[in-house]
């Protein structure tokens, strides 16, 4: 098995948010590399998540990107989701376009909501999924422009704003966590190839650094052989990573 | 006999009176009924409320100057993540938005189908949502301490929705994977037009679909209409997919003006059928 590109190891750094959560649904729905770090998460560590094949039903095994699950074993329709968010056993991956240092997300508008400069979605599940689950985040391409000091509109609430749990955050140049007095935003680990300094500067407000920063940790060769061969064999996380 | 309500396109839109709220079923680019949104698009109603999980139903009634105010959680192609005219009309100052949590948007629906004015909900707080809908009141559980947010009660004077099969008194049936919102939507509104794709005999419902596939019920139906390939371009499983092809298409014309002016000229400058011929000729072209 050839060396893990950074699209994998983002995609390993996704699956390693779902460690431990057991037997709730992965809604994994800000892109590939968080998509496919959770069915990898079924595949390898957590098999009792219950994962999607991006359609309203609940595939049997972990689904390839982009394949309709040829064995289902259950539904889950969009009103399901809206129950299930409120019921609790789900951790969802939003993509966000603006994350400040507690984890309060902006999908809305950016510059003034009366009369945005750029009108984005809309607030989405954002409220409800940040209030009521296990929240983390996939930033494809990091930069002072998504980790801004103030976001324009709180679509996602932070930990100072009474979020339930803002678990993690992975970006193609590292991995973030909260585990800091405060729950502000702290720099875990680097990917391997990226400098503290390359996420500092990237970075649009103050992040706690320790020490001493960790790499990420690699792919296992079977986390590598699964991803090519089973659950990503066309290579569509290679699309969503700046190479 | 129950009654016969089916109408046209033209007769539902006729009976619609300018700054009426109108909710929308489908859920982004997902079963929109429209054929009803292309008719609105060439009347003459404006300043309407639409209420929606917003597609390019949203996006066309902006284009066409319908809207006076927006209520929604999002608006999206799915595909192509972000609607250009919805865009275009925010980023203008063209319409005025109320921006819900899309959980708080369901609940506003289950009250106003269940006559409720309010229903609770943890979603929102902490959230900009309150912040721009100054409005929006909390309420303390009696029976505990917990904040909750008072959705109030999504009602709506019309509701228009799009199935897969619906008989001629107005009850219809979804055969696809997922019913969106869309029998809240008929329960939420005073009154409620069904288009489908075909229009069957009542005792054909069942012959393609079980029992819990009849979604709506005649009681909460004023008028049903016949149109096929209706939801077009919008996903309408299992009679047809999303037409990514056109999406792409629209997406890039509603981004650019001259664009658009072209895309108007060639699809929209005529009634439903004309629309469906140029469709066809488009996929022709493109096969």
């Amino acid at each position: 098995m050839s060396g893990a590109t950074r699209a994998e190891i983002c995609a390993v750094a996704c699956a390693e948010l779902f460690r431990g959560d057991g037997e709730i649904v992965a809604a994994a729905v800000a892109g590939f590399v968080p998509m496919l770090g959770s069915r990898l998460a079924r595949a390898t560590f957590e098999p009792d998540l219950l994962t999607t094949d991006g359609g309203p039903v609940l595939s049997a095994e972990p689904a390839p990107l982009g394949a309709q699950a040829t064995e289902i074993e259950g539904w889950l329709t969009f009103r399901d989701h809206l129950w299930l968010v409120l019921n609790g056993r789900r951790h969802v991956v939003m993509g966000p376009s603006q994350i400040d240092r507690h984890g309060n997300t902006n999908i809305s508008a950016i510059g003034d909501w009366s009369k945005p400069s750029r009108q984005l979605l809309g607030s989405r599940g954002g409220p409800g999924n940040t209030r009521l689950n296990p929240t983390s985040y996939w930033v494809p391409k990091h930069s002072a422009r998504v980790f801004t000091e103030k976001v324009d509109f709180v679509s996602g609430v932070g930990w100072d704003r009474g979020a339930h749990e803002i678990r993690g955050v992975v970006t193609n140049l590292c991995v973030l966590d909260f585990r800091t007095p405060g729950h502000r935003m702290r720099l875990r680990s680097v990917h391997p190839g990226v400098r503290v300094a390359d996420v500092v500067e990237a970075t649009g407000f103050e992040l706690v650094v320790p020490d001493e920063v960790p790499e990420t940790r690699l792919p296992t060769p079977e986390e590598l052989r699964i991803m090519r061969e089973v659950l990503d064999p066309k290579g569509l996380r290679e699309r969503e990573v700046p190479a | 006999m129950a009654s016969n309500k089916v109408m046209t396109v033209d007769e539902i839109v006729a009976s619609l009176s300018d700054g009426m709220t109108v909710g929308i079923g489908g859920w982004g680019s997902r079963r929109k009924p429209m054929a009803l949104v292309r008719a609105i698009c060439r009347s003459s109603l404006r300043d309407l409320t639409v209420v929606a999980y917003g597609g390019p139903d949203v996006g066309l009634l902006c284009a066409a100057g319908k809207v006076r105010r927006l209520v929604t959680a999002f608006v999206t192609l799915d595909t192509v993540p972000l609607e250009p005219h919805f865009r275009a009309a925010r980023q203008n100052g063209a319409i005025e938005l109320t921006e819900y949590d899309e959980g708080m948007f369901m609940f506003g629906l289950y009250a106003a189908a269940h006559r409720l004015p309010f229903l609770p909900t943890p979603a929102g707080i902490g959230s900009d949502v309150m912040r721009v809908n100054p409005s929006l009141k909390t309420v303390r559980s009696p029976y505990g301490d917990e904040e909750l947010v008072a959705v109030p009660a999504l009602t709506m004077d019309v509701a228009l929705v799009h199935m897969n099969r619906a008989d001629a008194r107005g009850n219809a049936q979804y055969l696809g994977p997922d019913p969106y919102m869309d029998d809240l939507f008929v329960k939420a509104a005073t009154r409620s037009y069904v288009s489908c794709e075909r229009l069957v005999d009542t005792s054909d419902l069942l012959k393609e679909g079980p029992l819990q596939s009849l979604l709506i019920s005649r009681a909460h139906v004023a008028g049903v209409v016949e149109t096929p390939n209706g939801a077009h371009f919008t996903s309408c499983e299992p009679d047809h997919g999303r037409d990514e092809a056109f999406q792409r298409l629209y997406a890039k014309a509603a981004a650019d003006p001259d664009g658009w002016t072209a895309f108007r000229e060639r699809f929209l400058s005529g009634d439903e059928a004309a629309y469906q011929d140029a469709v066809r000729a488009f996929q022709e072209e493109t096969r």
